[in-house]
């Protein structure tokens, strides 16, 4: 019943940002996390914001869909804003609960603090809405490249990464296959506290494992005969190269991002 | 005492775009002692129905009953209502093949004895020796071994009216036939409703059929009825014939001739084909 | 040709052999079906066709090249391409098209030629429309399609196929069977069927039938589907229309024993 893209949250369609280059798109969320922690103040954080709304807008992703990506850290927001509003017996305090009380300042750096986490994640969930899952793994894959200089694997990363997308939908209709099985014969997954849950999952994640390992033996020998030798040598059919309009964004935008950060 | 749908539907996403409805108003009822098979090409609900049958799946609308209660999640019907997924093979759990048919007894509420004797009874009923097969590990075993060491997983709770979903699929011709014997010797005291394929040897021994399309019902009846009616289920693409039947009904339309309905005989319908041809070659 | 020279396997020294001696031969534009039951080696021959296993003893040849020589093995699986059961276990794109560029792209081929190659095996696949496509969205029988695009954009001489219908429904059967039916005779591969299905056998030129790692029968499929004892020893079942065909063949029709499907026993009577 999946007729939405399963690799997570890739919505296609056809604006400025889905056709910049994907490294570019990687570079500027670099740019992006280094200038909204380098902010000191509202001013800069402000600033950052407005940039990425500007984003949200050229990308033509409609906004449920960005929503949607801050559901999982909405709890770690509202921690952030309230253990940093309020304090113990406070001097001055906009208003009091007991022996708690919410402070201007605490409120504002809580604020502060809470909405820099938005941004951030807003930012990355562009960068995942516009960019499918090929063009991100081979993005990240020319942006590692220099490290392959320090003997890191970077190939055979990047062939990690696409495998492992590629089967996240369809793993997780598999554990549900399991699931549904396992409750056929009587299993109960939603009693009891947490250890006990933990237990009970055991039927399903021990057969999803070893599903798993078989799968991953079955497609190396796949992919053996179809001349799989490790990563050196290989050519890509769409191999995305860096065009002037890229770098330009690219250097334009994180210069904006970077000095509002410093400055600002 | 049934395992009765009445007007069953049940849908995924129902009020967005998305909206699905994977079983349209379908009805059905099934007896201990009686084999109900369910036809239908990918897609036209039947895994639906076996997972709302079995209480995996609340209907928005209509009523599923087991024994007069209404099933109402996995755990109103558990002990009664026995499932078994396609491929149940690659859900073995546990470290040897009698703790892991042992799992759904337990589930049930039974003490370490009882479900060991359950166990034995079960692997006996699918023919495999439970000295033997017991303390085996269940990825050991060959495909038709642990298809019916999965069977005798689900067997072992001694559910009045068993689920199978394609039992006798990647079987080879020796498996298929166990599986067939299985089902033979559970429907004694079990009504099975059998989602298939390849109704070949099962639509014989079958009580009442059951043809999805797209999640309606496009035929519910006895076998003869669907023989009866095959040649419309055919036209409205509801229905693929079996293999002997189609013969058949290919071998009148070469003819030139309407025949009387096709019937699953093989001897009937390899009179029918001889009698077609002789009247083609005609006396010169 | 692809050959097979007095081969035989075991997968561990000193265990019982799963191969044994076992000769045969493949030519370009041939249907070879290999048959028998579980554990008869039939999954280990076609594994040893493309250098996946290595003889224990004898030798595999693709058009002179020895599969267990460590130069000549890549070259090998160039020539022979491979589709097993189980889709999933053999689709590592992202997409369709990723995917069937997979074998190309290891061959380091520049990427016009891949987009050609690939544009060629998705057509010949019935695939052309599903270029974009993500696999997990795809049907079973269209899954399996695109293991064998991916098998036939390398360009080989030999297609293996071990069981590919096997977690098909019927109607991914159909659709993967009538791919592979066009590939021996259309375009000219030499294919190597593993199948446990007796209409398969009544497709084929050769029927190959090995128990316990003997070749038991080596020739014509009629004289194998004739042979009630010998189906039964490789686990075959021609089922209702085997049936029909005996019923038939007793009222004098002159239906083959090749013809366990509607058309072909109709084609037979009515010309």
């Amino acid at each position: 019943m999946r007729s939405m893209s399963g690799l997570g949250q890739y919505v296609p369609a056809d604006s400025p940002l889905h056709r910049l280059d994907a490294a570019a798109k990687i570079g500027l969320v670099a740019a992006l996390t280094v200038g909204l922690f380098m902010a000191k103040g509202l001013g800069g954080l402000v600033a950052i914001a407005l940039a990425v709304l500007a984003a949200i807008a050229v990308s033509r992703v409609p906004a449920r869909a960005v929503a949607r990506g801050l559901v999982a850290v909405s709890f770690i927001v509202v921690f952030t804003l309230v253990a940093n509003s309020i304090a113990w017996e406070p001097v001055t305090a906009l208003f009091r609960v007991g022996p708690l009380g919410v402070t201007e300042k605490g409120l504002m750096t809580g604020l502060f603090f809470a909405v820099r986490i938005l941004v951030l994640v807003v930012g990355t969930t562009l960068l995942t809405l516009t960019t499918s899952p090929v063009r991100l793994s081979g993005g990240l894959e020319r942006v590692m490249r220099p490290l392959q200089w320090l003997r890191v694997p970077v190939g055979d990363l990047a062939m990690t990464l696409t495998i492992a997308l590629r089967f996240i939908p369809t793993t997780a209709e598999e554990a549900e296959r399991i699931v549904m099985a396992q409750q056929a014969r009587g299993a109960v997954f939603d009693k009891g506290g947490p250890i006990r849950r933990a237990r009970a999952y055991a039927p399903v994640l021990v057969p999803l494992f070893f599903q798993l390992f078989r799968r991953a033996d079955a497609l190396a020998t796949a992919m053996e005969a179809r001349c799989y030798r490790g990563t050196e040598g290989r050519t890509r059919m769409n191999e995305e190269h860096m065009r002037g309009i890229d770098w330009l964004v690219m250097v334009g935008v994180s210069a904006v991002l970077l000095s509002s950060g410093w400055f600002l | 005492m049934a395992l009765t749908f009445t007007d069953v539907t049940c849908g995924y996403a129902a009020g967005t775009v998305m909206a699905v409805r994977a079983l349209d108003s379908v009805s059905l009822s099934v007896e201990p002692g009686e084999l109900v098979l369910v036809l239908g090409p990918t897609g036209s609900g039947k895994t639906t129905l076996l997972r709302a049958a079995a209480g995996l799946l609340a209907p928005s609308a209509g009523t599923v009953e087991a024994d007069g209660v209404a099933v109402a999640g996995a755990g109103t019907v558990r002990g009664t209502v026995g499932m078994l997924f396609q491929r149940p093979e690659s859900q073995f759990f546990a470290l040897t093949v009698e703790d892991d048919c042992a799992f759904g007894p337990r589930n049930l509420g039974r003490s370490v004895d009882e479900a060991r004797s359950d166990v034995r009874d079960a692997l006996a009923q699918v023919g495999l020796d439970a000295d033997v097969f017991g303390p085996r590990e269940p990825w050991t075993l060959s495909g038709g071994e642990a298809r019916r060491a999965a069977l005798a997983g689900t067997l072992a709770m001694r559910p009045r009216y068993l689920l199978l979903d394609e039992p006798t699929a990647g079987l080879d011709a020796a498996g298929r036939d166990a599986v067939r014997s299985v089902i033979e010797s559970v429907r004694a005291r079990a009504g099975v409703v059998v989602v298939t394929h390849d109704p070949d040897i099962l639509l014989q021994r079958a009580d009442h059929v059951l043809v999805l399309q797209e999640g309606c019902a496009a035929f519910y009846g006895g076998v003869a009825e669907l023989m009866a009616s095959l040649r419309g289920l055919i036209a409205r693409g509801a229905a693929e014939p079996p293999e002997v039947a189609r013969t058949l009904l290919l071998a009148q339309a070469r003819a030139g001739r309407e025949g009387s309905a096709p019937s699953l005989d093989v001897g009937a319908a390899a009179s029918a084909i001889a009698g077609l041809y002789a009247e083609s070659r005609g006396p010169r | 040709m692809l050959s097979f020279i007095d081969v035989s396997f075991a997968y561990a020294p000193g265990a019982a052999l799963a191969l044994d001696e076992v000769s045969l031969t493949l030519e370009p534009g041939q249907v070879l079906v290999v048959v028998g039951a579980n554990g008869s080696g039939k999954s280990t021959l076609a594994r040893l066709c493309d250098g996946l296993l290595t003889p224990s003893s004898g030798g595999v040849l693709v058009d002179g090249l020895d599969t267990s020589a460590e130069s000549s093995v890549w070259d090998v699986r160039v020539k022979v391409g491979m589709v097993f059961q189980d889709p999933d276990d053999q689709i590592v794109g992202t997409t369709v098209d990723e995917d069937c560029a997979f074998g190309p792209e290891n061959l380091g081929l520049p990427s016009p030629e891949i987009v050609a190659r690939v544009a060629a095996a998705l057509g010949t696949a019935g695939l052309t429309g599903l270029e974009r496509r993500e696999p997990h969205l795809l049907s079973e029988g269209q899954k399996q399609r695109l293991a064998i695009a991916g098998a036939l954009a390398m360009e080989p001489w030999y297609l293996v196929f071990d069981e590919p219908t096997a977690m098909l429904d019927p109607a991914g059967r159909r659709s993967a069977m009538s791919v592979i039916a066009r590939l021996a005779h259309e375009r000219g591969h030499g294919v190597l069927l593993v199948s446990h299905d007796a209409a398969d056998v009544a497709a084929a030129d050769r029927a190959l039938a090995l128990s316990a790692g003997r070749i038991v029968f080596d020739g014509r499929p009629q004289d194998l589907l004739s042979d009630a004892e010998l189906l039964a020893t490789c686990g075959l079942d021609t089922g209702s229309m085997g049936e029909l065909g005996d019923a038939l063949r007793a009222l004098g029709l002159p239906v083959p024993v090749t013809a366990l499907e509607a058309e072909s026993v109709v084609d037979s009577l009515w010309r």
